[in-house]
Parts: structure tokens; C-alpha cells; sequence
């Protein structure tokens, strides 16, 4: 696993891709930071949710690659043949893209520190806050990734992937739309945006710390499935 | 070291290998041979856990390789037909990853240098994968098979899109790694297996159709000792004069392939050393005689004669293989005709 993970992390860091997706994540962070601090209100958890919709954008271009091109390249013949089971491969992919996902909102970080130094603040809520968006990462990446393992394209990966994220994270505005209530009452219960944003407001709530996990639980399994498929197909 | 058992793989309807079964010593070295499409590589994806078998089992050094595939691939240094190469990487920094992935136990600097130095890659290791040429690559590729050290090395194509003078440097390495290694090896250059190769299994169709030594290969297939003869002459002239030697039964002429010159096919009677009388003859009609080559069936010609046969029993045949001698292959024919109708 520790193999697969450094030299994932790595390419994100040799290939154009890293660097364009921190850029993204650090010239919205500061923005939205900026702009809610012009207000006057020090609250960063308010920018860090805002970033919903960036990442949304952003994190196909981090998963597309991450199960597709070892496939397109045929490298997948060294890591499956090595004796290494296929969860540490699985393992190991997921946790690189989420340790660049995580690297996006260290600058949060520095501002903390700089609100701290200036107004007293509640810090357990930035980790809610903070928690609550790698959760949500976490899950968009396991979703992609997942993706990523049916396709040898990367181009259709993402553009797969993006599409299943705006449905996935707008899914109780289109519950509104729905006429019938309880199905409307599901998916609105469904909703990832629904059980994200109750970490924005400060409520500690394992339900939905449970809820995300599943959800990861469930694609880097499907993941892990999928690379067991092609060995019988 | 290798034991393969009744391993078939289907794909869909179609069946890629069919009930193949055979067993490799310690220290052995044999080379797959069959034409493109035969079942070489799905074989040797099977045998390295990189596909799954339909049927049958595998087992490397006494580990099956589907209850203990960790076990298993650690005995197994894998070249695949495409070098398994991360392009964006250095080669030396791929190689680490490589040593990382399999878990290996010797210190990692020295271990690697000597792999570099072994298949010549040691002034291209701080290069990135993707500017090396194909001959490079592929080397690379073979370095990554040796991390590890495992007992068994599987290389597919190993010299496909090299050229001559690398052929031979990687054919010298298998030759020298054959000392201390399992080796199979596929190709459909047969050269190469002639050379390195001590035991050689043909595979047509996903089948098995012989398995042998080379040598006795092409001894069971030429049975006859016709002569090729490229001489000085007319060509009715020495026809006739040919047709009279005793021990010939037949002459044909094989038209003008050197200007002067005639090449003749002359095929003798069953048992008949027929070499001294056709010189003599030569000489008496007062002819040169420029070579005289016997027309022995190289392995090639085996493969040839093997595989275009019209299905996998008549080259059985060929081979005088008694049909008692692969009875589960028939049932399993049967058995696939059967679900066929």
C-alpha cells in the first residue's frame, strides 16, 4: 500500500495535474476567505463550505487518471501480478488522491491562525468544518475512483465522474422539484449536501460521519470488485 | 516447480486455451511457441494471477496461485508483452517503486545497481521512461521481472521490436539468468527459442500440440533425408543424370536461384544415404558441384507443418503422438461439441 500511495501522490507532482488542482483549490479558498472577511464576519468555516461547488469541478481531474491509465498503459499487468492483494492497491490510490485533497485546504490552516490572533474563535468548529470536507472529498473520490476502474479513457472517466457529482451533490434541489413527497423525503434524507452541510453548523453528528464512511466503504469495495471483474471476464 | 493442470479459459463462447496441462522442473528453460492469437499470453497471464483460469489449476513452487497469490507471485518475475511501465517516471525511481511493491528483502541500493548493470541500464537511470526507444523500454521492463529475484521468470515476447544487436544481448542474458532460473519464455521467432531453449511447447489453438525438445522435434518430422544440390549444369542434362543414381527416387529441379547454377531436391529411398553417389555423379559427368545441404526440417518448418495442420489431432498425428496419449483433450472436445449442439 505504502507503495502504491507514494508513487501516486508523487505523479500527481511530476504531471501538470497537482499542481492545477491546488492552484484552483487556493485561488477559491483565498477568494472566498477574502470575501466573507471584507463583510466582516471571521468565518472560515463559511468559505471552506462554499468550496463545495469548486471541488465538485475539480475533483474528476484529481480521479480521472487514477484507475483508467494504469489499465490504458497496461500497467496494471505489474501491480496485479506483484504479491500485493487488491486492496492495498485500491487502498493506496484513494488514500494518495485524498492526501492532495487534503493538501487543497491546508492554507485554511493559516487563516485559522490569523483569525485566532485577532478575534476569539471557536476552533472545534473549523475541525467540524474541515472534517466535514474530507468526508465529502473523500467520498466524491472513492466515486470517481470507482469510476475511473470501468473506463481505459481518462476523458470519459471525468467527464462521467462530474456528471454523477453535480447529481450527487445537488441531489435535494432536484428533490424539489419532484412532486411525489416521499420520494422526495427520500432523496432529500439521501442527500450528501443535506449531510455535509450539518458539519458546517457546528453539529458533531456521528450519523452522518457513519454515513460518508458507508458510502466510501461501499465504491472503494466496488472499486476492488471491479479489479477482480476483469481477471474473469 | 510448475505444475499446470486441464488449464482452460474461456472468453465468451470463444475457448482461448483448452485443457492444457504441463509441468516444469527446477532450472528448466522452454519456450512457448505457437502463432499470434495461439493462447501464449493468455497462458502466461494465467500463470502469473494476472487472469483468472475457466478450468484448471496452477501451482508455482507447490503455491496455488488462486488460494495463495501472495505466495505464489513473490516466486514470479513477470515480463508481460507490454512493458509495465509508469512513462512519467524515472527508471531508477520506477524501479525503487517496483522493489517497494513486491516487498523485497535484500538492501535496496546494491540490489538495484545490480539489476541496472545487468541488463545495461545503468547510464539511462536517472532518464524519464517516456524518452527511452523501445529497446530501452523493453529492458526496463526486464529489470523489473528480476526485482525480487524470484526462482521463476515468465518473459512474453521478450525481443519483439528489438534490433539485432540488442536480440542478442537479451538472448545472452536469458541464456545466463537459465543457470539459476525457471525461465519460460514465449516467441514466435523460433530462432530464439532454439537458442536458449532446452524444451519446447507448441501451442496451436489453445491446444498443446507438442512438447518436446527440439532436436526430437525436428527428428520426428523428418524422417526423410532429401538433398538440396546447387550445381553447374543445364538443368534437363542433370536431371536425368540425377534420376539414375541408385538410392533416388525422385528429382526435381528448383529452378535457377544463382546465375549458372541449378538447385535439384533429391529425395532417396526410404533409409538410403545417398550423399557420396549424387557427388560422383556430379563429378562424372564432368559437372561442379557448388553445395549439397540436407533438407532436414528446421524447427521452424515443425511450426509450420505443426500449425497449419488442419486441426490439432492431425499435427498429433504428425508427431506420432497415439491419441491414448490425450484422451481428456478429446473428452474435452466432446464435451464442447456437445454444448455447441
Amino acid at each position: 500500500m505504502g507503495a502504491i500511495f507514494k508513487r501516486e501522490f508523487k505523479s500527481y507532482f511530476s504531471t501538470p495535474i497537482g499542481y492545477i488542482v491546488l492552484a484552483a483549490f487556493y485561488f477559491f479558498l483565498g477568494l472566498y476567505f477574502s470575501l466573507i472577511y471584507s463583510y466582516g464576519a471571521p468565518d472560515i468555516e463559511s468559505a471552506i463550505m462554499a468550496m463545495s461547488t469548486v471541488i465538485v469541478f475539480t475533483l474528476p481531474i484529481l480521479t480521472m487518471r487514477l484507475m483508467s491509465e494504469d489499465r490504458r498503459q497496461k500497467v496494471d499487468q505489474a501491480l496485479l501480478t506483484a504479491p500485493v492483494g487488491l486492496t492495498s492497491i485500491v487502498m493506496g490510490k484513494f488514500l494518495a488522491a485524498l492526501a492532495v485533497f487534503a493538501l487543497g485546504f491546508a492554507p485554511t490552516l493559516i487563516f485559522e491562525i490569523i483569525i485566532i490572533a485577532y478575534v476569539s474563535v471557536n476552533v472545534l468548529s473549523y475541525i467540524y468544518a474541515i472534517l466535514g470536507m474530507l468526508l465529502l472529498g473523500g467520498t466524491l473520490i472513492a466515486i470517481g475512483m470507482f469510476i475511473s476502474s470501468l473506463t481505459e479513457s481518462s476523458v470519459i472517466s471525468a467527464i462521467l465522474t462530474l456528471v454523477i457529482n453535480i447529481l450527487v451533490l445537488y441531489m435535494s434541489s432536484f428533490a424539489s422539484m419532484i412532486n411525489i413527497e416521499w420520494i422526495a423525503n427520500v432523496i432529500n434524507k439521501a442527500a450528501f449536501i443535506t449531510a455535509f452541510e450539518s458539519f458546517g453548523e457546528n453539529i458533531f453528528s456521528v450519523t452522518d460521519i457513519v454515513y460518508f464512511l458507508s458510502i466510501i466503504g461501499v465504491f472503494l469495495f466496488l472499486c476492488v470488485r471491479s479489479l477482480e471483474k476483469r481477471r474473469w471476464s | 516447480m510448475i505444475n499446470v493442470t486441464g488449464l482452460s479459459k474461456r472468453y465468451g463462447t470463444h475457448l482461448a486455451v483448452e485443457n492444457v496441462s504441463f509441468d516444469i522442473q527446477k532450472g528448466e528453460v522452454i519456450g512457448f511457441l505457437g502463432p499470434n492469437g495461439a493462447g501464449k499470453s493468455t497462458i502466461m497471464n494465467i500463470l502469473t494471477g494476472y487472469l483468472s483460469m475457466t478450468q484448471g489449476s496452477v501451482k508455482i513452487d507447490g503455491f496455488d496461485i488462486m488460494e495463495y497469490p501472495e505466495e505464489a507471485k513473490r516466486r514470479i518475475g513477470y515480463l508481460p508483452e507490454i512493458p509495465p511501465l509508469y512513462i512519467d517516471m524515472k527508471v531508477r525511481e520506477y524501479l525503487n517503486f517496483i522493489y517497494d511493491l513486491k516487498k523485497v528483502k535484500f538492501p535496496k541500493k546494491p540490489h538495484i545497481d545490480e539489476i541496472l548493470k545487468l541488463v545495461k541500464i545503468d547510464n539511462v537511470q536517472n532518464r524519464l521512461i517516456k524518452n527511452l526507444s523501445k529497446g530501452y523500454r523493453q529492458r526496463v521492463g526486464f529489470a523489473q521481472a528480476l526485482i525480487g529475484n524470484p526462482d521463476v521468470l515468465i518473459l512474453d515476447e521478450p525481443t519483439v521490436g528489438l534490433d539485432p544487436k540488442q536480440i542478442i544481448e537479451i538472448r545472452n542474458l536469458i541464456a545466463r539468468l537459465g543457470k539459476n532460473h525457471t525461465i519460460i519464455l514465449s516467441s514466435h521467432i523460433l530462432s530464439e527459442i532454439q537458442a536458449v531453449c532446452k524444451r519446447v511447447i507448441i501451442i496451436n489453438r489453445g491446444q498443446i500440440v507438442a512438447d518436446d525438445t527440439a532436436e526430437n522435434l525436428s527428428n520426428k518430422l523428418s524422417s526423410d533425408r532429401s538433398l538440396v544440390a546447387r550445381i553447374v549444369c543445364t538443368e534437363k542434362e542433370m536431371l536425368e543424370a540425377l534420376q539414375t543414381v541408385k538410392g533416388v527416387n525422385a528429382v526435381t529441379s528448383l529452378g535457377r536461384k544463382e546465375d549458372g547454377s541449378f538447385d535439384f531436391l533429391i529425395e532417396p529411398v526410404a533409409g538410403a544415404d545417398i550423399r557420396e553417389a549424387v557427388f560422383d555423379r556430379v563429378v562424372s559427368r564432368g559437372r561442379k558441384l557448388l553445395s549439397l545441404s540436407s533438407n532436414s526440417a528446421s524447427l521452424e518448418q515443425v511450426f509450420l507443418r505443426l500449425t497449419e495442420a488442419t486441426d490439432n489431432d492431425e499435427a498429433r498425428r504428425m508427431l506420432g503422438i497415439e491419441e491414448a496419449a490425450a484422451p481428456a483433450v478429446d473428452e474435452a472436445t466432446e464435451a464442447k461439441e456437445e454444448e455447441e449442439a
